[in-house]
């Protein structure tokens, strides 16, 4: 059984379609990545599967049962990284876990694991004001992954960081998220390669346009150099040119 | 440079003084008209020798205190409230303007008729005109928490309750402590105009004395200087909760 099923999903805001009739499915431990033009409805597809806004018509069905609003199977990681500046780096990821009803001493001790996996050991009682771009990041990981939900959402994490920074959290991603399925939405060709098993690129009227092997299953240590091989470059360039005929269709 | 800066309202009030000091004599004004500032300080040493400032100041203390945290928990409540709902601040919010607008000295005998002449109508007067600036600073920065930080919330499965004492409070933490700053200010006034409508003592009844019956204008002057010091401790004691709040990331 997929761990996410959508079905002839449309959605709207007002008169304005951002989706239409999407149909897609990710099996357990899989990870898709999402391309697509401003505006077709690629974060408005996580939101929807994450529970935070209803379709207009469709059907999404999460683990066996319908998508619901902050259900522990599913973490999200939003574009700007959502810390709360009153809140310690450790107090920022226990936060899931004390509105579960979790002591706070296991929600310490869990939350402490889940920034050590991510590289950000370290960081605990830093402040968020005090912490980088990329150390936000994977702070924002760690929240999401912290009640080790079945799927992952990743809506543009790394677009605000530095080039060097991104780059790295992307050859570092599929290991960091390693158990979960995962779906990504991203404007980086060569982000949505390195992390996916598969990369989907929407239309602007929000239709599967172009369907593209991603290099995740590769080791991490050969993932970049498979990107800029002749068989990477050439994903690359179907997806940039699919990427540009849907953008001026 | 910090240490001057920090110097610098200390050496202008000096300034002042001096001036104040200066003009009085140079131009013989009479003492009862404006006594000069070294005047005033004896008088408000003698006001604490002989124990009257302590009578008076006293009771304008417990009223500050006692009508502040009321009016200030009330603010917060009605603010919490109508912050999160917006079909109770349709309801409310046009009564809770109406009510701050019409002056507290035109509430006040009313307030004496229905409490009495004693604390509880000061009280009240004091709770009443905290209440708005801390209910409208409230509703605003609880309502206007980032939505992004909001969607955090429900996506990790918070509940309203818990949004509200997660997110919502800790976010508004700033936008009402400015109100409670406001109000800590305005309990004195509250205080001061709740002691006119009637009592025997407190610091505004002393300047109906020193103004009145005892014309004694060092006296009253002392008693100004008090109700100010009241004033600034109140609104300190504010920006010190502030600081020990901020200070405490959890």
């Amino acid at each position: 059984m997929p761990i996410l099923q959508v079905e002839g999903l449309s959605h709207s805001y007002g008169e304005r379609r951002v989706l239409r009739n999407l149909s897609l499915e990710i099996a357990v431990g899989e990870s898709v990545a999402l391309l697509g033009p401003n505006g077709s409805g690629k974060s408005t597809l996580l939101r929807l599967v994450a529970g935070l806004i209803t379709p207009t018509a469709g059907r999404i069905t999460l683990a066996g049962s319908a998508a619901a609003a902050g259900r522990s199977e599913v973490g999200i990681v939003f574009q700007e990284t959502r810390l709360l500046p009153w809140r310690t780096v450790l107090r920022n990821v226990t936060l899931p876990l004390e509105l579960a009803g979790e002591s706070l001493v296991t929600a310490r001790a869990t939350a402490a694991a889940a920034l050590t996996r991510v590289g950000a050991g370290g960081l605990l009682d830093r402040s968020p004001a005090e912490i980088s771009g990329g150390e936000r990041g994977r702070t924002a990981l760690a929240r999401a992954m912290v009640r080790t939900p079945s799927l992952l959402l990743l809506d543009e994490p790394f677009a605000a960081l530095d080039a060097i920074t991104r780059a790295r959290l992307d050859d570092e991603l599929p290991e960091l998220v390693a158990g979960a399925s995962t779906l990504l939405v991203t404007h980086d060709v060569a982000e949505a390669l390195l992390v996916a098993d598969r990369v989907l690129l929407l239309s602007a009227d929000g239709e599967i346009a172009l369907e593209v092997p991603g290099l995740r299953g590769i080791p991490s240590a050969e993932r970049r150099a498979a990107l800029l091989s002749p068989e990477g470059a050439a994903r690359q360039m179907r997806l940039y040119a699919a990427l540009d005929s849907v953008a001026h269709a | 440079m910090r240490r001057l800066s920090q110097l610098t309202p200390l050496v202008v009030a000096a300034l002042l003084l001096a001036a104040w000091e200066f003009g009085v004599h140079v131009a013989a004004i009479p003492q009862f008209i404006l006594p000069a500032p070294s005047v005033i300080a004896v008088r408000f040493a003698e006001a604490w020798a002989d124990g009257t400032m302590l009578r008076h100041l006293v009771p304008t203390v417990t009223e500050v205190t006692v009508g502040g945290l009321l009016g200030g928990a009330l603010g917060l409540l009605f603010g919490v409230t109508l912050g999160l709902s917006g079909s109770a601040r349709r309801v409310v919010s046009p009564y809770l303007v109406a009510a701050q607008s019409t002056p507290i000295l035109a509430l006040g005998p009313v307030l004496v008729l229905w409490l009495g002449p004693g604390l509880a109508a000061k009280v009240a007067v004091c709770a009443l005109i905290t209440l708005f600036p801390v209910a409208i600073s409230t509703l605003v920065a609880v309502r206007d928490v980032d939505a992004g930080t909001l969607e955090l919330m429900r996506s990790i499965g918070a509940t309203r309750w818990q949004t509200l004492r997660y997110a919502r409070l800790p976010a508004a933490r700033s936008g009402i402590l400015a109100g409670a700053r406001v109000a800590a200010t305005l309990a004195v006034v509250g205080a001061i105009v709740g002691e006119w409508l009637g009592g025997t003592a407190g610091l505004g009844i002393l300047l109906n004395l020193a103004r009145g019956s005892l014309f004694d204008t060092p006296l009253l002057f002392a008693d100004l200087l008090q109700i100010a010091i009241v004033g600034v401790s109140a609104y300190g004691l504010v920006l010190l909760i502030e600081r020990v709040t901020s200070r405490r990331i959890a």
